[in-house]
């Protein structure tokens, strides 16, 4: 599934340049660099600890990197104000979490959970928020008469499903996804890996994916960054790394994989 | 200053020093309005809830030639209104009135009076809940940084929700409104039929949360626009009935219930207006003025015995909305 030939511009969405984010004397991630193009889909891949998450938080904004550069579109992101920073958060941009609680808000239904970042953004007309939301909902697979049911009455499968149609609703260019597959079983795991090639490919997302399982980046990723305490210590494209695997970490990470 | 007044105190009992730093507060509500401005609320000598953000406020307003009416959900015959006019009768000696034209300064729990309010006049909302999102964002930190950056969706999704749930914008009171294009303001637990009357009010209106520390305001003429979709438009509601006592078809009403056989009449809730009204000679389905003779005691009612109110003996001064309006909170205040 590496195809390159969604990449189809020569300037990188987002480049990031020796990025650095230290806790006090520990090292959550260090001098992280590398360039994202329209269309491509970045795995980063490594056990817990290694800085992934860290990673993914400084780059989507969410904790501020004590060095390094990040630009997104020619522009830098860490000069933005943020008000711009924020704004781009909610339309340019989605982070898909790890527990769809924390991306949900529980006590809204599932249409107002789309519609959340539509409203955001100035729509304020009830009958196209709900029309759009109801397509959304028809494209993660959620049958349209649970639209006004809450998240809490729904499995974990469709929550994460709900999570992504809100935030690819404002029609963002970048995602970030940290580990969006994580806590479900394999048989939804493999719908929700399907769906989300499907969008992905659609809608010529770049998406950046975090994930401890070599499967999902097998399946979805482009590319691919191996990290271990904190810093990259492989890069290159998916089935290379995989299929090739040089550092010692990495063929032991590949060789720990079980097989059924 | 009137026989009333308790010299022990000093003037409407705060302090001045307390005084001046709720002015302060004040000048700097009215410079940025709908901006919620922290102050340090001291405790009064009445419990949380009963308005002890307004009293501040007004005390801090207070001078000895004002003229002061207080309202609880529109009646002046009320226990919380009762109560605060007393406290200012007692501890600032000040005029009292229950007339909406003659007060200067009208402290008011969740109405806005029909009269129409004139330049000069004050109007002090006491205030249980004053952040608009809390019941959306719990975190107060990121509520700040939304009012911060403008960021307002929220607000709307609460619409949405509604109309979702219920076809229509359901909410009735406490009806979100943005202030001047920038801050969105929880009007306090006013209905939503009076928020048409806080924008371009030529009064200046203060808002007094005690227990949440914060005042806000709305200078006079103000824009203040209630919040709501393209097609679904806000609607300032009441019941579709007119007053029973005086007949008004454009003032917010009180469903009052006499009976347990379905029996139940609509009153005016703002008192003064109503009486107003019927002092003038107009009248309502239910209302029988000047009986010749005391009417005839009434057996008094029994519970499970179909008991009755007296409706037809209603007199000038007589308020049935008082019957209604106990000190009952709204369920969305929170228990200290």
């Amino acid at each position: 599934m590496t195809v390159q030939q969604t990449i189809t511009t020569d300037q990188p969405l987002l480049r990031v340049d020796s990025l650095t984010k230290r806790y006090g004397a520990r090292i959550g991630c260090a001098d992280v660099s590398f360039d994202l193009y329209p269309g491509e889909v970045l795995g980063v891949v490594g056990e817990s600890g290694s800085g992934k998450s860290t990673l993914l938080s400084c780059l989507a904004g969410h904790l501020s990197p004590d060095l390094g550069r990040i630009s997104y579109d020619g522009r830098d992101v860490l000069a933005m104000s943020e008000t711009e920073r924020r704004r781009l958060g909610r339309t340019d941009w989605a982070y898909v979490h790890q527990n769809p609680r924390d991306g949900l808000r529980m006590g809204v239904s599932a249409g107002g959970n789309v519609g959340e970042r539509l409203m955001a953004v100035g729509a304020r007309h009830y009958g196209d928020i709900r029309a759009k939301a109801t397509d959304w909902l028809g494209r993660v697979e959620i049958a349209a008469d649970r639209i006004d049911d809450r998240p809490s009455a729904f499995s974990g499968g469709m929550q994460q499903r709900l999570q992504i149609a809100r935030n690819l609703v404002t029609g963002p260019r970048l995602v970030f996804m940290d580990e969006p597959t994580g806590g479900l079983d394999v048989s939804v795991q493999a719908r929700l890996l399907d769906l989300l090639r499907g969008l992905v490919r659609d809608l010529g997302l770049s998406v950046i994916i975090v994930t401890h399982d070599l499967a999902v980046v097998r399946l979805l990723a482009h590319r691919l960054m191996v990290m271990k305490s904190g810093r990259v210590i492989e890069q290159g494209l998916t089935d290379q790394v995989l299929d090739d695997p040089q550092a010692a970490y990495t063929q032991l990470l590949v060789s720990s994989v079980l097989q059924v | 200053m009137n026989d009333q007044a308790d010299t022990a105190y000093n003037f409407a009992y705060l302090d001045e020093q307390t005084k001046r730093m709720i002015r302060r507060a004040i000048l700097k509500a009215i410079a940025v309005p709908g901006y919620q401005v922290p102050f340090a609320s001291r405790e009064m000598p009445m419990p949380y809830g009963w308005g002890t953000g307004g009293v501040q406020v007004t005390a801090a307003c207070l001078v000895p030639e004002d003229r002061l009416k207080v309202i609880d959900q529109g009646a002046d015959d009320t226990t919380n209104a009762v109560s605060i006019r007393k406290f200012f009768q007692r501890t600032a000696g000040v005029e009292v009135t229950e007339a909406t034209t003659d007060a200067t300064i009208i402290q008011t729990r969740h109405r806005i009076p029909e009269t129409p309010l004139h330049d000069g006049q004050i109007l002090v909302y006491q205030v249980p809940i004053p952040e608009p999102l809390r019941f959306l964002e719990p975190r107060e930190t990121e509520t700040r940084k939304m009012h911060e950056l403008e960021e307002y969706g929220l607000m709307h999704v609460k619409l949405y929700e509604d109309i979702a749930r219920h076809g229509m914008i359901a909410t009735a009171y406490d009806y979100p409104v943005k202030v001047e294009g920038r801050y969105v303001m929880d009007p306090s637990p006013i209905p939503k039929f009076d928020n048409p009357k806080l924008g371009n009010n030529p009064a200046i209106q203060l808002f007094g949360a005690g227990r949440e520390q914060r005042i806000y305001a709305l200078p006079p003429f103000t824009e203040v626009v209630s919040l709501d979709f393209d097609d679904h438009p806000f609607q300032a509601s009441k019941a579709p009935h007119d007053c029973d006592l005086c007949g008004a078809k454009e003032s917010y009403l009180d469903e009052v219930i006499t009976d347990d056989q379905g029996g139940r009449m609509f009153v005016c809730s703002d008192t003064d207006f109503c009486a107003g009204r019927r002092a003038s000679g107009r009248k309502g389905r239910l209302w029988a003025p000047d009986s010749a003779a005391p009417p005839p005691p009434q057996p008094s009612p029994t519970r499970g015995e179909g008991g009755t109110l007296p409706v037809g003996l209603l007199r000038d001064g007589d308020t049935v909305a008082s019957v209604l309006h106990g000190q009952g909170s709204y369920s969305r205040e929170v228990k200290p």
